[in-house]
C-alpha cells in the first residue's frame, strides 16, 4: 500500500515517523515536506571542496574562511581549496588554523615533523626535532614493552638534552 | 647526451638486477623541496619562474649533485622526446604537460633525475633496479645535503619541509616500489594484498602512477603520509616489512601454480610468446600484457627463448614514443601498432 504525504496531500510518503511526545502519533510525509519540517536533510551532491569547507568551518568555528588572505602572495583560502596548491611557504602560517585539520587527516593524525632538518636550519631546530623523534620512539618502545630499547633511547634523550 | 642517444638504451629501472628483482622491478625515492625566499609555482610570475629555474640549474650543475648531469629544458624539447622521458620514468607526465620554464637534470646512468619547476621548485629523484631503498636513500639524501649547502629550502619547525600541496609536507619523501605480481593476479590473491597495503596507508597504483591501471601485472606501491615519520621510518616500512612479504607471497603463488597446473602455466607463457612472434598489429598495452607471463616464465626457469635484458628492451622500445624515435618519424596509433608488430618480429628474428 502506498501512502500519500499527510502534509502536502500530493506526493508519495516515503518518510514514516512515530512521534511519542506529547502522544503516540504515526506520520507519513514525502521527502520535501519532511525536509521542510526539519526531520531529514536531503542528500545533495556536494563537491569535495564543499564538504571540506563545511568540515573546516565546523572545526574552526569560523564564518567566512575563504576570505583569509596571505599578505605575502595574495592567495585566499578559497583559492587554495579550488587549486589544491598553496601560494607560498608563508601560507602555512596564515592558514594554520584551517590547514591543521587537513594536514592531520592527510597524515594519519600527525602534525609535527620528525624527519630530516636542513643544515641551514640551525642547531636548535635540529636538536628539538631530534628530541621529538626520540621521545616518540621511547613511547613506542614502552608500549611494545621493549624496555631494553626504551632504556637506550632514554639515555640518548638525556645526552641530547644536556648537550 | 641527447634523447636520440638515450632512446636505444634500456634505462636504469629496467636493468633487471638488484635484490628480489624476480618480483621487484624498481625502487624510487623522491624528495620535494622549495626555495625559502620564492613563492610557490601556483602564484609565481613567468619571470619568477624563470629565475627559479635558472638559479636551480646553476646550483645543480655546479655542485657534485649534478656536475656530470645532462640538462633537458622541457620548453625546448619536442613532444615525442618529452614522452620518451616519461616512458623512461625520468619525469612525470604532469611535468611535461605543465607550462613555463621547467626542466630536468639527468645523471649519465639515469639513476638520478632532478625535476625543476614541476609541482614544487625541486623534486630530487633517485631510481634503482630491484629493491635498493637504503642505498638509494643515501644517494638522494646526499644530493639534498649538497644542495642545501648552497640553497635555503623552505622549512618550518612544526611542518618540516614546506610543499605546494600539504599532502607532501614534512619529510617531502615519496617512496615507490614497482612490483611484478602475475601469479598473485592469476590466483586472485592480488586484491587481498592490495587491501593489506592500503591498510598500511600505502597507495597501490598501476605502472604509470596515479589513476592508471595495472597493465601487465605491474603495481606501484607508495607511501601517502610524509608528516610524523622520519625518512628512515618511511623507507623501512617498505624495505623491511611490506615488500619482502609481498615478494614472498608472489613467489609462493608462482610455486603453487607450477605444482598445481604446470601445463596451464606453460601454455599461458608460450601462447603469449606465440602472439608476440607472429602478430601483425599489436598495441603497446597488449604487448605489456603478453610480456608479463614471459617475464614470470624466465624468472621461474620455465622459459629460455628470451632473457630478462632482452625482455626489458622489448618492454621499453615498444612504448609509443620509443617506437616512433626508433622508427625515425612520427606515427599515428594504427601505424604504430603495425610498426610495433614488425619491430617485434625483426627483433625475434635477430635473436
Amino acid at each position: 500500500m502506498s501512502l500519500i504525504c499527510q502534509r502536502c496531500q500530493q506526493a508519495k510518503a516515503t518518510v514514516h515517523i512515530t512521534d511519542t511526545i506529547p502522544e503516540r502519533v504515526e506520520r507519513h510525509l514525502c521527502e520535501d515536506c519532511a525536509e521542510k519540517e526539519g526531520i531529514i536533510i536531503k542528500q545533495q551532491h556536494q563537491t569535495t571542496n564543499e564538504i571540506l569547507q563545511k568540515l573546516i568551518k565546523h572545526k574552526t568555528g569560523l564564518g567566512t574562511v575563504e576570505d583569509i588572505t596571505c599578505p605575502k602572495c595574495g592567495m585566499t583560502f578559497r583559492e587554495f581549496q579550488l587549486k589544491g596548491q598553496l601560494g607560498c611557504s608563508h601560507d602555512y602560517e596564515v592558514f594554520e588554523k584551517l590547514l591543521t585539520p587537513l594536514i592531520e587527516r592527510a597524515h594519519e593524525g600527525a602534525t609535527q615533523h620528525v624527519g630530516k632538518v636542513p643544515a641551514t636550519a640551525g642547531e636548535t631546530i635540529r636538536k628539538q626535532t631530534g628530541l621529538l623523534r626520540l621521545r616518540r620512539k621511547l613511547q613506542e618502545a614502552v608500549e611494545r614493552e621493549d624496555y631494553e630499547l626504551a632504556a637506550r633511547v632514554r639515555d640518548r634523550i638525556q645526552t641530547l638534552e644536556s648537550a | 647526451m641527447t634523447i636520440d642517444e638515450l632512446t636505444p638504451k634500456t634505462g636504469e629501472w629496467l636493468r633487471g638486477v638488484g635484490p628480489m628483482s624476480d618480483v621487484v622491478i624498481s625502487s624510487r625515492i623522491r624528495l620535494a623541496r622549495n626555495l625559502a625566499d620564492r613563492p610557490f609555482l601556483s602564484t609565481a610570475s613567468a619571470t619568477t619562474r624563470t629565475e627559479i629555474y635558472r638559479s636551480l640549474v646553476d646550483t645543480i650543475t655546479s655542485t657534485p649533485a649534478g656536475a656530470d648531469a645532462w640538462l633537458v629544458d622541457i620548453e625546448q624539447t619536442d613532444p615525442i622526446d618529452r614522452e620518451v622521458l616519461v616512458e623512461r620514468h625520468l619525469v612525470s607526465r604532469q611535468h611535461i604537460d605543465g607550462e613555463g620554464s621547467r626542466g630536468v637534470t639527468i645523471s649519465p646512468n639515469e639513476t638520478r633525475a632532478l625535476m625543476i619547476n614541476e609541482e614544487d621548485h625541486l623534486r630530487i629523484q633517485g631510481l634503482r633496479s630491484g629493491l635498493e631503498l637504503e642505498a638509494l636513500w643515501e644517494e638522494v639524501n646526499g644530493v639534498d645535503d649538497t644542495l642545501a649547502n648552497h640553497l635555503a629550502f623552505a622549512f618550518d619547525r612544526r611542518f618540516g619541509y614546506l610543499t605546494a600541496c600539504p599532502t607532501n609536507v614534512g619529510s617531502g619523501v615519496r617512496v615507490s616500489v614497482m612490483l611484478h605480481l602475475p601469479a598473485l593476479k592469476l590466483t586472485k590473491e592480488i586484491e587481498r594484498v592490495a587491501r593489506a597495503a592500503r591498510d598500511m596507508h600505502l597507495a597501490v597504483r598501476g605502472m604509470h602512477g596515479e589513476g592508471t591501471d595495472a597493465v601487465g601485472d605491474l603495481y606501484q606501491l607508495s607511501n601517502q603520509t610524509t608528516l610524523g615519520k622520519s625518512e628512515e621510518e618511511t623507507i623501512s616500512v617498505f624495505s623491511k616489512t611490506i615488500i619482502p612479504k609481498i615478494v614472498e607471497y608472489e613467489r609462493t603463488a608462482r610455486d603453487s601454480l607450477a605444482n598445481r597446473s604446470p601445463h596451464l602455466l606453460d601454455d599461458k607463457i608460450w601462447r603469449a610468446y606465440g602472439i608476440l612472434v607472429n602478430a601483425r598489429h599489436v598495441s603497446s598495452e597488449e604487448t605489456h600484457v603478453l610480456l608479463s607471463p614471459i617475464r614470470m616464465g624466465i624468472h621461474m626457469g620455465r622459459f629460455t627463448e628470451l632473457d630478462i635484458p632482452m625482455l626489458n628492451e622489448l618492454f621499453l622500445h615498444t612504448q609509443p614514443a620509443h617506437l616512433q624515435k626508433l622508427h625515425g618519424k612520427p606515427l599515428d596509433g594504427d601505424q604504430r601498432d603495425i610498426v610495433r608488430a614488425q619491430y617485434l618480429r625483426d627483433r625475434f628474428a635477430r635473436h
